[in-house]
């Protein structure tokens, strides 16, 4: 019986472990691959790399002959910055408002308002298309902003409605008991305690909004290209090096700015939801 | 990438009074939706209506079309096919790695969850890229098979239903993670030694005490898994091909290379019911799980 038992625990010990393990090397793997492939000095994608040269990022930094990807980031960091703004300044509005309706119709606002995280994002970006056209819009930034507005918000909403949930009722009662009016308190006591929750949302949706497919595949036109739409091209026609020199720093920059992140406002722990 | 949306909604944690009213701080965002999402599916649907290209007469053709055809029926079930397998496969890894997670060190739980977070914050195509250099020809798991003399031929990986899988289990588990992990750390440990020290072996824990009680995580993650993978159109196409069409390859095609609205609009109607008829099924057996939970 005791042996049979530690077979049995052996087994699982085994299993899981195992499993573990491939699940981090299926997660990690990837991205080192991605930067071991953009150091090569070779022509072509293949792994492993030929020698080590840092060629494909000089030709991504190359203003005249990367012109199209730099306007495609630029594009992208503009749509971003926007849109993530908007969703903070609404997204924030909206979760004061929700923290404080318990009721069934509040709720299912909430529900209305999350949505967009599991509607099919194409089917949206589609619907985008044929409504700003139908309505005589021509292609523009403007208009990406708004979809991906709609696509990041429940971000913001998430983060800051749990900040406030988290926020000890007391405390409002002991300011306006004190004599602080409801603006005042707000200003006092709310945001200074709700501000990380907002700031991660906030990143979170600026984070979105660049990786934004299905929005920017309707929406975006030549003169408005965006990044991961320039990267699918690269990637359909010539899978030139370059790809992976994007994508490197892509990576790097998400690195750098999550390590920020954590450290200003614990971001991971407010993503645990 | 995405948040827990299980997260229960800050119920009455603060009676602020009746004061400006809740409603009013959720018009402008309402404002925003009404415009820019609820009127466009609205358009979607009613394009859906027109039953010529130029969208002169109404009718009920592109229904037709779409639900007449047997090949669109097949498309619709393969798109649901490759979510359902994208969420077993990602399941079945992430749920080791949640449980070995949950036992580990504070510090390792914190790189744990970094290294969860970080393909979530590396754009999607990034991530699709990385499975070309893979999966390739002249790829990672090539090299690998060929230099131990496993093959005498490079596998064909890429443009294959499993390559597609494997990319997508990387691509969406993050999104299973971040709802998981949270379940799982407001498990009572108590309840787990105790039914270790009442003699149950580890998998008999595994499977009464531990999946019962992340059962709400599970089916969170997995909502946005099925989600996210069955309109995951960059990677469907690159790492797929052409040969595999799923709905968002025909919505796009018939949208931007043939210029046929109406039509496009119908399949898009038909992802957007089809997987959120799943995604009701699937947010229902966790509405379940947490009340059995509860009560």
């Amino acid at each position: 019986m005791a042996r049979r038992r530690s077979i049995g625990e052996l087994a699982y010990t085994l299993v899981i472990g195992g499993l573990a393990s491939l699940a981090l090397v299926i997660l990690v793997g990837p991205v080192l691959i991605v930067l071991a492939t953009s150091l090569t000095e070779g022509r072509s994608i293949r792994f492993p790399p030929t020698g080590f040269s840092l060629q494909w990022y000089e030709l991504l930094l190359d203003p005249v002959r990367s012109s199209q990807i730099h306007r495609a980031a630029s594009n992208t960091l503009e749509v971003a910055a926007l849109s993530a703004l908007l969703a903070c300044v609404l997204g924030t509005l909206a979760a004061l408002g929700l923290a404080r309706l318990a009721s069934a119709a509040g709720r299912a606002l909430d529900a209305f308002f999350m949505s967009p995280l599991v509607l099919p994002g194409l089917a949206f970006g589609l619907a985008a298309l044929v409504y700003f056209t139908l309505l005589g819009f021509r292609p523009s930034l403007e208009l990406l902003i708004a979809g991906h507005l709609i696509v990041i918000v429940p971000f913001v909403l998430r983060t800051v409605g749990a900040s406030l949930t988290q926020l000890d009722p007391a405390l409002l009662d002991a300011s306006a008991s004190l004599g602080a009016g409801r603006l005042y308190s707000f200003r006092r006591v709310t945001l200074p305690l709700i501000a990380p929750g907002i700031a991660a949302g906030t990143f979170l949706a600026f984070m979105a909004s660049v990786d934004n497919v299905p929005v920017s595949l309707f929406l975006s036109s030549a003169r408005t290209d965006m990044l991961p739409i320039r990267i699918w091209g690269m990637m359909e026609s010539t899978l030139d090096v370059r790809v992976a020199a994007v994508s490197g720093v892509l990576i790097a920059v998400a690195f750098v700015l999550m390590v920020v992140m954590e450290w200003l406002v614990g971001l991971t722990r407010r993503m645990r939801g | 990438m995405s948040i827990a949306v299980a997260a229960p909604v800050a119920a009455g944690a603060a009676p602020l009074r009746r004061d400006i009213g809740p409603w009013a701080l959720t018009l402008p965002l309402g404002a925003a939706y009404l415009a820019f999402f609820v009127a466009p599916l609205l358009m979607l649907l009613a394009v859906s209506f027109y039953a010529d290209e130029r969208m002169t007469t109404l009718g009920l053709r592109q229904w037709e079309r779409f639900l007449g055809d047997p090949f669109h029926w097949k498309v619709v079930a393969d798109t649901l096919l490759l979510g359902a397998k994208t969420v077993a496969a990602t399941v079945l890894l992430g749920l080791p790695l949640a449980l070995v997670w949950r036992t580990a060190p504070p510090f390792w739980q914190r790189m744990l969850l970094f290294i969860v977070v970080l393909p979530l914050l590396t754009s999607v195509v990034v991530r699709t890229f990385a499975w070309i250099v893979i999966l390739g020809r002249e790829g990672v798991v090539n090299a690998l098979v060929l230099g131990l003399g496993l093959a005498s031929e490079p596998l064909r990986l890429l443009q294959t239903e499993l390559g597609l899988v494997i990319a997508l289990t990387q691509i969406e588990m993050p999104l299973l993670m971040l709802p998981l992990l949270a379940v799982i750390s407001r498990i009572d440990p108590n309840v787990i030694d105790a039914s270790a020290s009442l003699g149950a072996s580890p998998w008999r824990t595994l499977f009464t005490v531990i999946l019962p009680l992340s059962l709400p995580g599970i089916s969170a993650g997995c909502l946005l898994v099925f989600a996210s993978s069955t309109t995951a159109f960059i990677s469907q196409s690159v790492i797929g091909g052409g040969r595999l069409v799923y709905l968002p390859a025909l919505v796009w095609q018939q949208a931007m290379v043939v210029s046929d609205w109406p039509f496009a609009a119908t399949a898009a109607v038909m992802l957007m019911v089809s997987v959120m008829a799943v995604i009701a099924v699937i947010a229902l057996v966790g509405r379940v799980a947490a009340g059995r939970i509860g009560g």
